[in-house]
């Protein structure tokens, strides 16, 4: 059974239509890239699933829990899928320590004293177990980008959305924020990533997704789509003859 | 033509004096707790609130934001009993600089809401937080960290506007100046007093408030 069931999704922004019927399962533990070129819908579509953009028609679950567009159902739908950001998006009031707190506080109601042991434990799995009492503005965006994840793990998510978490980075700081997204899929996290990292989407993927136009033109295992892609807009996209 | 100043009526004076700085202080904390409470509430609903209640809020801010202080403070004590509705002296003062600092602190704070990058609501929701603790947890303060220099003084210019409610009886520290010289015809020596002692109030309002800023928002350890 998939974890994540999206089914004939349609999304339109007035009179353009971004998703034009995107039907993909994603089966628990699957890592699954999302590329295309910029415009194609991919990251629509990953926003689509924890109910950041509604969809126009077509159904979204993951693990049960419907995507409909009230309070009750996206904060079920939002407990079951994480999501890290492009630009980080720590709290910058708050320390590190207190950004991974807040949520389990604020949202499942975890004593503050159960929701810090809980924080230093997701830091830790990070590598950043002594930046605890840091502020974000004293990380550096590789930092950030760890504690954001651990963020989003301390609410023990079942899967996790990644929206070009290294495109904002320094090429120096993308490999240990890669290293700890690795090494979630090597604990069997099931991961949806949108990213513009060609060699980590072959080497940890399970599938491939590629985008054009709103649509999913080509899907399968990398080495499959990286080595024979099929489609002259793929071959393109790759910058292969 | 010399003058020859004369400060001996201050020892008697002095209880009313006193009772007159009590009485500022009291309006001003009292106005600026509940005045940005209000002006929070406010700036929620014009940001971020219901549809239905926006237009409610914008009509009381343009309304207090577009009429002379002097006015809302007769309308309160003197228009209001009209439906009934009475109140001391104080209490009126103290009722129109809430109303006052309400309506001027939400247009500052709602200022420092919509700068707010879109991505702080949107990490707060796909944590499973709801709109409104998203806005209270997350946005709340950076945004007052955002506008508290400008907030800090539209409440000292509060304080000092305070200054009138004299004008309905209400006893602060310029009706207790009135009062002096009214007694001691040395008007010239009593607003110098006044006017150092608001001087000194409206210093240390600023630095409180400097000093509150400091333990609401973080600083960096190596600052």
């Amino acid at each position: 059974m998939s974890l994540i069931a999206i089914t004939e999704v349609k999304k339109r922004f007035g009179d353009n239509e971004v998703l034009k019927g995107i039907s993909i399962d994603v089966a628990p533990g699957e890592v699954v890239a999302i590329i295309g070129k910029s415009g194609s819908g991919k990251s629509t579509l990953l926003r689509c699933i924890n109910g950041l953009e509604t969809i126009d028609e077509g159904s979204i679950v993951v693990a049960g829990a419907q995507f409909l567009p009230d309070e009750v159902h996206l904060k079920a739908l939002r407990l079951k899928v994480g999501m890290i950001f492009q630009q980080f998006n720590l709290f910058p009031h708050l320390t590190a320590g207190g950004n991974v707190m807040l949520s389990q506080m604020v949202v499942k109601k975890t004593p503050k004293k159960a929701a810090e042991a809980v924080a230093r434990k997701m830091l830790d799995r990070v590598g950043l177990a002594h930046k605890f009492d840091a502020l974000p503005d004293e990380l550096s965006g590789g930092q950030q980008q760890r504690v954001a994840i651990a963020r989003a793990l301390a609410m023990q998510p079942i899967a996790l959305l990644c929206d070009e978490i290294t495109s904002a980075l320094d090429p120096e700081l993308v490999a240990e924020v890669l290293a700890v997204v690795k090494e979630l899929a090597a604990e069997g996290m099931t991961l949806v990533m949108v990213t513009h990292e060609m060699r980590f989407a072959r080497d940890v993927c399970s599938r491939v997704v590629f985008m054009h136009q709103g649509r999913v033109h080509e899907i399968g295992a990398p080495e499959d789509v990286f080595a024979n892609p099929r489609t002259p807009e793929l071959r393109q996209f790759l910058g292969v003859q | 033509m010399t003058y020859h100043f004369d400060f001996g009526w201050l020892i008697d004076s002095l209880p009313v004096l006193l009772k007159g700085i009590r009485i500022t202080v009291q309006l001003i904390l009292i106005g600026a707790v509940f005045g940005v409470a209000l002006g929070i509430a406010c700036a929620w609903v014009r940001a971020l609130g219901p549809k239905w209640l926006k237009p409610v809020v914008a009509t009381y801010v343009e309304l207090i934001r577009n009429t002379p202080f002097l006015i809302q403070l007769f309308f309160i004590f003197f228009g209001l009993p009209s439906l009934g509705i009475t109140m001391s002296e104080l209490t009126a003062a103290n009722l129109a600089m809430v109303v006052n600092l309400g309506a001027y602190s939400c247009e500052i704070i709602r200022a420092g809401i919509q700068a707010t990058p879109r991505g702080q609501f949107e990490a707060g929701a796909s944590l499973a937080m709801t709109p409104f603790q998203a806005f209270w947890y997350v946005v709340l303060v950076p945004a007052l960290q955002r506008i508290w220099p400008a907030l800090s003084s539209q409440i000292v210019i509060v304080m000092l506007g305070s200054a009138v409610v004299s004008q309905i009886a209400a006893e602060d520290l310029t009706f207790a100046a009135n009062f002096i010289q009214s007694r001691n015809f040395r008007a010239f020596e009593t607003y110098i007093v006044s006017t150092l002692i608001y001087l000194a109030l409206a210093i240390l309002l600023r630095q409180l408030l400097a000093g509150l800023g400091w333990m609401l928002f973080p600083r960096k350890a190596s600052r």
